[in-house]
C-alpha cells in the first residue's frame, strides 16, 4: 500500500495529494479537507496559527495508517497537514484514501481524520480581533 | 538533567520552547508534579500528557536522562 503522510508550510493542493492515492485497482477516492472557518462560537475569527511536534506527529499520522489499514481494504492514503498561520479559507488538512468500494474509504477517511483530532501533536491557536487562544485547552 | 520540549500552551504557560530540569526526575508522574508546582497554570489544562521518545507515555513511566522528552497540552489539529 502506498502511504503519503507530510507536514508542510506550503500551500495544500488537493488535487495533487489525490493524484497521488490514483491507482488502477481503485473504485473509489475519498477526500476530507478541512477549512479554516470565519467563526468559532459566534466570535469572528481572524486567522489559526497551528504548530505541530513534527517528528511525533508524522509517527502519530502513521500509527492512525496501521490501525485503518488493519480494518478497512485501502489500496492508498494520503495524510497532509499545515502548519503555521492560515487565513479563513485555508486548507489545514486533507486526507484521501483510495479502497475497491466506497462504503470502506469513507469509513476509513472519518476515522482518520476523528483520531487525528485526538492523538497527533498538532495545536491549533485561534486569532480574533482582540486576543488569541490555544483551541481545546482550557475547560 | 532532563531537557523538556514545549509546544502550544505549554510555551506560553513557561515563556520558553523548552524546560531544563536538574531536580532527580525519574518518571512521567515525577515530571507532571514538577511541572505543575513549579508552573500553576499547568493544572487548569484539560489535560497534560508526556511523550517520551516521540512518543505517547504512561504515568509509571520511567524517564532516563538521555530520552527526548516532551509536554503534550490538549492537542487540536485538523
Amino acid at each position: 500500500m502506498n502511504e503519503f503522510i507530510k507536514l508542510t508550510s506550503e500551500v495544500l493542493d488537493p488535487q495533487k495529494i489525490i493524484g497521488l492515492v490514483k491507482s488502477p485497482d481503485s473504485g473509489a477516492i475519498n477526500v476530507f479537507i478541512g477549512t479554516v472557518r470565519n467563526a468559532t462560537k459566534g466570535k469572528p475569527v481572524t486567522r489559526l496559527d497551528f504548530e505541530a511536534y513534527e517528528p511525533m506527529a508524522v509517527k502519530e499520522i502513521q500509527k492512525i495508517i496501521n490501525l485503518a489499514k488493519d480494518k478497512w481494504p485501502i489500496n492508498a492514503m494520503a495524510v497532509y497537514h499545515r502548519v503555521g498561520v492560515l487565513d479563513i479559507g485555508d486548507i489545514p488538512v486533507v486526507i484521501a484514501v483510495s479502497t475497491p468500494h466506497r462504503q470502506a474509504g469513507f469509513e476509513a477517511c472519518q476515522f482518520t481524520i476523528d483520531t487525528l483530532k485526538h492523538t497527533v501533536p498538532i495545536w491549533k491557536k485561534e486569532i480574533f480581533e482582540d486576543g488569541e487562544v490555544w483551541v481545546s485547552a482550557h475547560p | 538533567m532532563i531537557k523538556v520540549k514545549l509546544f502550544g500552551i505549554a510555551r506560553d504557560i513557561v515563556g520558553a520552547g523548552s524546560l531544563e530540569v536538574s531536580e532527580n526526575i525519574n518518571s512521567v508522574d515525577e515530571l507532571l508534579v514538577y511541572v505543575r508546582n513549579e508552573y500553576p497554570d499547568f493544572t487548569r489544562l484539560n489535560s497534560l500528557l508526556v511523550a517520551i521518545n516521540e512518543a505517547y507515555a504512561e504515568p509509571g513511566d520511567t524517564i532516563n536522562e538521555n530520552d527526548v522528552v516532551a509536554l503534550i497540552p490538549p492537542v487540536s489539529g485538523g
